[in-house]
């Protein structure tokens, strides 16, 4: 076994990523039963049922990340799916095509040959959640049919009114009772509700952690480069109902701590002004958004995104886990996602916003117009926003990026030497 | 003119001048009009408050205003509901009944831009599970309280019972239509049966169920048709503008049976029965099947427009695919290999509300018409 106490909490991340995935794997190789989820969906249930777990976005923003998404994305396109669709279920359902293609034929595709993303095995059911989109139900409907596999879903409905209502609180926990009666049926056992205890335990303890590592940022100048949560979140969204992330998010926070204490920052002396990055991020030109900001001294120390892990409720209580799943910010009215929002950005002490249109996300674009609008005209701080996608290089324009995070960075100095931008 | 001309006529009219119905309804009842946003909005309980449903479909228009709040990439529909909020065409409404069955709807609900006030409800998406049906039926029960207190009205469980029936009885007229119709591709061109269905939207259901109720049966008096052209299915969310429908008809197709959201969709289940009337229009949402906007992991649209295929004799199936539609957009691949798999022709056509050049749609329907 390999030892992972004398690990950094960066090569940890790189040992449980690929930990994950071999895990998987061997599951495949041994006739155990794996399951592709959906982001944020439950874990709980499965985990607890020592199921093998995927996550096909990470997956995904991997191939995006390691330059791999075009390969995909076009057997994707040859199947019939609009390039106009999210692009993290493109290159998933255009992987998994190739992945069918090897079952069915025995014969490894050239494409999934030189992907250089992890390889993976396919899935023996499904578990879909949609309080980040309704994509995920569309997706996860195309994976059951297409594979001919059972699909949970925990549908978590848009909440329209704040405070989430009892009765949606209730919908959803019913529905976490018929997804252990499926979760039983599928696996041929009785659901063990002691370890379901424990992993939601786990979990817990992974979400403290994983807070404990964001609201690092709330230091000025700040030990946390945001764009370092957009790695660690792999573990967050993969491991959370596991002690892997609990112990790799532990280190950072303390190796952040530490820094802390020694007076040594993510931009050493270099950082001049801080912003709230609100969207995804886009994983095919992650190094040109990060350096573009770091040359300019703007670190990233707010984001909404990485809090929608924030799955803060107590274990035993089915109600309190109904509602974290369902309270993401996304997932409510604009007026709630506007109050998340600002304290993200008074949280992070920023001085401008940088909004994502996501070619791919509907969901996180559609109202930026007024997000921007409300929250300015509360903290009076300048913003833009660019073009751009999670996963489809093609929809993201270096030279535009620039010159909007120029932009910013005027109106962001202005803002420091008392000129108004309004 | 015979009764069948005068009938098309005036549905015609109606359905092109939903303004005009609105102030007729108020002329005649001194009560006004509430807005129906796409999808399947229980409007019922605006019919038993005694208010007009109106139907809001957006319509052809070059965007402007609403380049401002929307990027390009918003589905053609939404696009031009957002330009005609912004000039103000909803004003008169006394509310706006908001369903938000997917991710631009839910995020369009937040951001109305005229003045009438906003209804908000979700429809629950693990719809076969009787935990769906209570979770649904509480929402209509807000949004009978947020209609009772915006119109001064009480809506009564007998009230609403009643516009159910009033409901269910057009529904089953409207199978009848798009059934009879199938035998008349001529007389009901794809155009007419499109304004037929459409002025549902605008007209108190009896009224309707009447004129088309009388239709039929005149219809029915008449020898079926020889028709020498083909016939197709339509699916998707619409099939709009007319210019779409009047290239089927200038190349010969009958349209015999749809599976759009703007018509048969809307007609193809009644409202079961039962007592609560609320809980019997949420099990309404649990019946209904084959809509992309319906979460279904079984995927049944494929098979069952194979099916409907079957029934009309139909020759194809064409796609109207309203772009920037992703719940759409992903049906279509699987659907699309289903019918590939059992030798079903399909026409993949894009509707674009925006749009003023159909050369591109001529093309491809002069072609698939060639090759079928």
């Amino acid at each position: 076994m390999t030892d992972t106490t004398t690990m950094s909490a960066k090569e940890l991340l790189g040992f449980y990523q690929e930990e994950l995935y071999e895990e998987a794997r061997q599951a495949k190789i041994e006739g155990k039963l794996v399951c592709w989820s959906a982001s944020v969906a439950p874990s709980e249930f499965c985990v607890a049922m020592d199921v093998a777990m995927i996550y096909p976005e990470t997956h995904a923003a991997g191939i995006g990340a390691r330059k791999g998404a075009l390969d995909v994305l076009e057997v994707a396109d040859e199947k019939g799916y609009n390039v106009d669709t999210c692009s993290y279920a493109r290159v998933n359902l255009g992987y998994m095509e190739l992945l069918k293609q090897e079952a069915l034929t025995g014969i490894t595709p050239e494409k999934l040959e030189k992907s250089p993303a992890a390889r993976i095995p396919l899935p023996d059911f499904v578990i879909t959640c949609n309080n980040i989109c309704n994509t995920l139900l569309k997706w996860y409907e195309n994976l059951a049919v297409e594979l001919n596999i059972p699909c949970i879903i925990i549908d978590v409905p848009f909440n329209h009114t704040m405070p989430i209502p009892q009765y949606a609180k209730d919908y959803i926990a019913e529905q976490f009772k018929e997804a252990i009666t499926q979760l039983e049926e599928i696996c041929g056992k009785k659901f063990d509700y002691d370890k379901f205890l424990k992993v939601q335990e786990q979990t817990q303890r992974s979400v403290a952690q994983w807070n404990r590592i964001a609201s690092l940022s709330s230091h000025k100048p700040s030990p946390l480069n945001g764009f370092d949560l957009f790695n660690y979140m792999a573990l967050i969204v993969c491991a959370r109902s596991k002690d892997y992330a609990e112990i790799t998010f532990k280190k950072f926070a303390d190796e952040l701590e530490e820094n802390l204490n020694k007076g040594i920052f993510a931009f050493k002396g270099n950082e001049q002004k801080r912003v709230t990055w609100e969207g995804i991020a886009v994983w095919p030109h992650l190094g040109h958004t990060f350096k573009g900001l770091k040359n300019l001294g703007n670190i990233m120390t707010g984001s909404a995104y990485p809090g929608l892990w924030n799955l803060t409720y107590t274990p035993g209580d089915m109600s309190s886990m109904a509602e974290s799943y369902t309270r993401i910010y996304i997932n409510t009215c604009l007026d709630n996602k506007v109050k998340v929002l600002s304290d993200v950005i008074s949280g992070g002490k920023c001085d401008g916003v940088i909004y994502h249109q996501n070619r791919s996300c509907k969901l996180m674009s559609f109202l930026n117009v007024e997000t921007a609008d409300m929250l300015q005209k509360e903290n009076h701080l300048p913003y833009v926003s660019f073009d751009g996608d999670q996963t489809d290089p093609r929809n993201f324009s270096p030279a535009q990026f620039d010159t909007r995070i120029q932009a910013l960075d005027e109106m962001m100095k202005q803002n420091k030497e008392g000129v108004s931008n309004e | 003119m015979s009764r069948i001309e005068t009938i098309i006529s005036e549905l015609s009219s109606i359905s092109n001048n939903p303004r005009k119905a609105m102030e007729d309804y108020k002329k005649e009842t001194g009560k006004g009009s509430v807005g129906v946003m796409p999808y399947y909005a229980p409007e019922e309980i605006i019919h038993a408050a005694g208010f007009l449903p109106v139907g809001i479909w957006g319509g052809q228009k070059s965007i402007s205003k609403a380049r401002a709040y929307l990027p390009p990439f918003a589905c053609s529909i939404m696009q031009s509901v957002m330009e005609m909020q912004l000039e103000g065409v909803y004003d008169d409404l006394e509310a706006v009944l908001f369903p938000v069955p997917c991710d631009t709807l839910k995020c369009l609900s937040q951001k109305w831009k005229g003045t009438s006030p906003v209804i908000v409800f979700t429809h629950p998406q693990n719809r076969k599970l009787e935990a769906a049906n209570k979770f649904l039926a509480e929402e209509y029960r807000l949004v009978r309280e947020k209609l009772e207190k915006i119109l001064s009205v009480q809506i009564s469980d007998e009230a609403l019972n009643n516009s159910i029936e009033i409901y269910n009885e057009n529904r089953q007229v409207m199978r009848e239509f798009t059934d009879i119709a199938a035998n008349y591709p001529n007389i009901i061109d794809p155009i007419k049966r499109h304004a037929i269905i459409k002025a549902r939207f605008f007209m108190e259901k009896s009224k309707h169920t009447a004129l088309v109720k009388e239709l039929n049966s005149a219809l029915k008096s008449l020898p079926v048709e020889a028709f020498t052209g083909k016939k197709v299915v339509l699916t998707g969310i619409m099939a709009e503008p007319n210019e779409v429908l009047d290239i089927l008809k200038d190349n010969g197709f009958g349209v015999v049976a749809d599976d759009l959201a703007q018509e048969s969709r809307l007609f193809r289940n009644d409202v079961p029965s039962g007592t609560d009337p609320l809980y019997r229009l949420a099990k309404w949402w649990q019946e209904f099947d084959g809509c992309s906007l319906a979460t279904d992991a079984k995927k049944s649209r494929g098979p069952m427009l194979m099916d409907m295929v079957k029934a009309s004799k139909a020759d194809a199936v064409v796609v109207c695919m309203m772009k920037f539609c992703d719940p759409e957009e992903f049906d279509y691949p699987i659907y699309y290999r289903q019918f590939e798999e059992a030798g079903i022709k399909s026409l993949f056509i894009e509707i674009d509300l925006e749009t003023t050049s159909f050369e591109q749609t001529k093309t491809r329907v002069q072609s698939f018409s060639e090759m079928l």
